[in-house]
């Protein structure tokens, strides 16, 4: 499926109906989420404030999603300098860095009513996922600041592959160092730790944000295509 | 929704601001994607125009 994605040709004629498609089914997922999030009862110990886990725990997952993409597109770019690898990694980019920011604010304002805290220094997940939203903005940085395109991409693509080594120091900061975040409760030994009623509304906002960061990042790479068109139509135009 | 389910109590001030970031943060994804999209496509097609004999 990915070969033939490579084709210019088939993948535009494939995103066309793929990203409004995954654009419906991620609005009606997330507002299936948020509807069962908002009236799920308040928790026994975080009160109404467990409403900011169906908006923040899936900005966060769909953060470290964005960033795999990045990383992937940025290995296949620079082992088989495929174009459209490149522009994949270029438009997952921006995405996740607005990902991560919805996740750092949002868990900031969960943190300050339940920690006393609107941010914590010694805490390693938060100072890890810190760390995720500078990377999306150096590697958006260091591609704008170099002239020549081709080797801004370059650059860019190596500083994704080394900041793939912060996506397991995300996952498993909250085994490896004493921190204030709660511990894996979804994804762990025994089954998830949450109650139903909290289980199936964030399993539905995760599932719905993901198919959202599917159809932008879809949208994004068509528009990189057309970038990289109308880039060599003017230049052809030019020398004309 | 039932009322009941929007009223956040003591808590209301994180949890709307909490919601209002993400929408901020879906609608800019959703109208820079598009927008990009769009802009591009429009230049490329009159680009195409343009080159054609």
């Amino acid at each position: 499926m990915f070969s033939a994605l490579a084709n210019p040709a088939r993948f535009m004629a494939f995103s066309r109906w793929a990203a409004p498609i995954l654009g419906v089914i991620a609005a009606g997922l997330i507002g299936a989420g948020l509807w069962l999030g908002l009236n799920a009862p308040p928790d026994y110990q975080q009160g109404e404030t467990v409403k900011i886990m169906f908006i923040h725990v899936p900005a966060a997952w769909v953060a470290m999603l964005a960033y795999a993409c990045l990383g992937g597109a940025s290995f296949v770019s620079l082992v088989f300098r495929h174009a459209r690898a490149d522009a994949a990694a270029k438009a997952a980019a921006p995405l996740g860095a607005a990902f991560t920011g919805v996740a750092l604010v949002t868990g900031s304002l969960w943190g300050r009513p339940m920690w006393g805290a609107w941010w914590v220094w010694g805490d390693a997940r938060l100072v890890s996922v810190l760390v995720l939203f500078l990377l999306f903005l150096g590697y958006m940085a260091l591609r704008a600041s170099i002239d020549d395109e081709a080797k801004g991409a370059r650059a860019a693509e190596i500083l994704a592959l080394v900041g793939l080594i912060n996506l397991p120091i995300i996952k498993y900061s909250v085994e490896w160092w004493n921190t204030l975040h709660q511990g894996e409760s979804i994804m762990r030994a025994g089954g998830p730790a949450l109650d139903p009623v909290y289980l199936m509304p964030l399993l539905l906002a995760g599932a719905g944000y993901s198919a959202a960061f599917g159809a932008l990042w879809l949208e994004r790479i068509r528009a990189e295509v057309w970038r990289r068109r109308a880039t060599s139509l003017a230049l052809r135009v030019a020398l004309a | 929704m039932t009322l009941e389910a929007l009223s956040a109590g003591k808590y209301a001030a994180y949890i709307w601001p909490a919601y209002a970031v993400s929408l901020l943060g879906f609608a800019w994804m959703i109208i820079d994607t598009l927008a990009r999209a769009r802009r591009w496509k429009r230049k490329a097609d009159r680009l195409e125009g343009e080159g054609e004999p």
